[in-house]
């Protein structure tokens, strides 16, 4: 079977409007990531024990097991309980909660990269504990954190595709449909490798550049 | 209660097939770790260029368009594999990419006077590789090697969606014959941490034995 084109251009339109929903799943996803992953990393620098060594044990859960049966177990089981996602909320939920696990680590390593002595001269000079926070250890922990931030935000954008496994219509299953009704796999299969490899490579640059810019957080 | 014997005993298939997979993929992941890791710092260009081509290549696609892609459209050139191998294909070849990172950023953190003493001592450049740098380099890399294969492990669930009788595969058949979604996917998630607990664990065994009489160098 031989590239075809014309084929091609028919199912553009279809395999961009996939696009454009896997752009906005993995801006929503970023939110839910970058928001929940402090709370995690909040939780779990907690003094109170009952509540830092569960946290600990659902991060190491979470990043232990697949996205894949993660995200059925909030479609299918969820609602057994009553609780009725649609497919795209489920998704992003899903993805949002596996990749907090990763942020979270993020942000507990930038926090512990602000040297010691920060804080005791914060704690010297009087500052209160928010303006400690605001003032001196997030304004050092924070650019060193948006490369490797960046980096998970690029890995989330090419694991959007296992959305498709519960029934959202983003690029993959576009291009799974198109290809399913007109029985030509070649094309959109491989639209949507070069698709994501053009926007991977991109990002890989602004990758780069926020490095340049904002420096590399130590491990 | 025996029949959930029955259903349990299918997705323990699955988890052998899982298993299975982990390991087979695993290898490859190595062996193209090490081979597209030493080519990116090998001394000839063609070599350095053809390794970062398939570094940013299946870096840059997901795992899950990989396989589709070789489960779908290779047949089309004639090339027709069983579900099994197109996954421990695509699962090697893409977590082989990460690792060979891995292998490059370790050989290239061991000292530079470790090589300049071992040209001094005239080794040839397989014996400096072999005896000096790569003794040294491969317990940087195992933490890391541990961690991807445990993304490995968690990629596995992809190729249910290629037909493959894996855990994840197997959990969907019994949710779909019971109409129990609870006790399926609750099972699958455990057996599947308890798998990435093992690869940790023998990652860290491992390395102890390996980093054993490195005491003073590190």
């Amino acid at each position: 079977m031989e590239w075809d084109w014309a084929f091609v251009a028919k199912i553009m339109p279809t395999l961009l409007e996939g696009l454009k929903l896997t752009v906005l799943i993995t801006i929503l996803s970023a939110f839910v990531a970058a928001g929940l992953g402090l709370v995690l990393a909040i939780a779990k620098r907690s003094r109170n024990g009952w509540i830092a060594k569960p946290t600990a044990m659902l991060i190491e859960f979470i990043r232990g097991t697949p996205l894949l049966v993660q995200l059925y177990f909030i479609f299918f089981v969820l609602p057994d309980v009553g609780i009725v996602l649609p497919p795209l909320v489920a998704g992003v939920i899903g993805m949002g909660l596996h990749y907090a696990t990763y942020t979270a680590e993020v942000y507990r390593a930038g926090i512990e990269n602000v040297p010691k002595g920060q804080w005791e001269a914060a704690r010297a000079t009087n500052l209160t504990v928010p303006q400690t926070w605001i003032h001196v250890v997030i304004p050092q922990a924070l650019p060193p954190m948006i490369p490797a931030l960046a980096n998970y935000l690029i890995a989330m954008f090419k694991e959007t595709p296992l959305l498709s496994a519960i029934t959202v219509l983003e690029l993959m299953n576009q291009a799974k449909s198109v290809a399913n009704s007109n029985y030509r796999y070649i094309e959109p299969m491989t639209l949507v490798g070069a698709f994501f490899l053009v926007m991977s490579l991109l990002s890989v640059i602004l990758l780069r550049w926020l490095e340049r810019r904002y420096g590399r957080l130590a491990k | 209660m025996t029949e959930w014997y029955g259903y349990l005993k299918m997705i323990l298939d699955g988890a052998a097939v899982t298993a299975e997979l982990t390991i087979m993929g695993s290898a490859l992941a190595l062996l193209m770790a090490f081979v597209a890791g030493l080519g990116r710092i090998a001394p000839w260009s063609p070599v350095r260029w053809l390794s970062s081509i398939y570094i940013e290549f299946f870096r840059g696609t997901s795992i899950f368009v990989q396989l589709f892609w070789v489960y779908f459209v290779l047949p089309f050139a004639g090339i027709t594999l069983s579900p099994l191998l197109a996954g421990v294909l695509a699962l090697g070849l893409n977590v082989g990419a990460y690792g060979a990172e891995v292998v490059r950023g370790a050989i290239l953190a061991v000292p530079r006077d470790q090589s300049e003493a071992s040209v001094a001592l005239n080794f040839t450049r397989f014996q400096r590789m072999w005896y000096v740098i790569l003794p040294q380099a491969v317990p940087l890399m195992l933490p890391t090697f541990g961690n991807n294969a445990i993304e490995l492990l968690k990629a596995t669930a992809v190729v249910s969606l290629i037909s493959l009788t894996d855990m994840t595969f197997q959990a969907q058949v019994v949710r779909s014959q019971t109409g129990s979604t609870l006790f399926p996917f609750i099972t699958i998630l455990i057996l599947y941490f308890i798998m990435a607990l093992a690869i940790s664990a023998s990652v860290r065994g491992l390395e102890r034995r390996m980093t054993r009489g490195l005491d003073g160098v590190r």
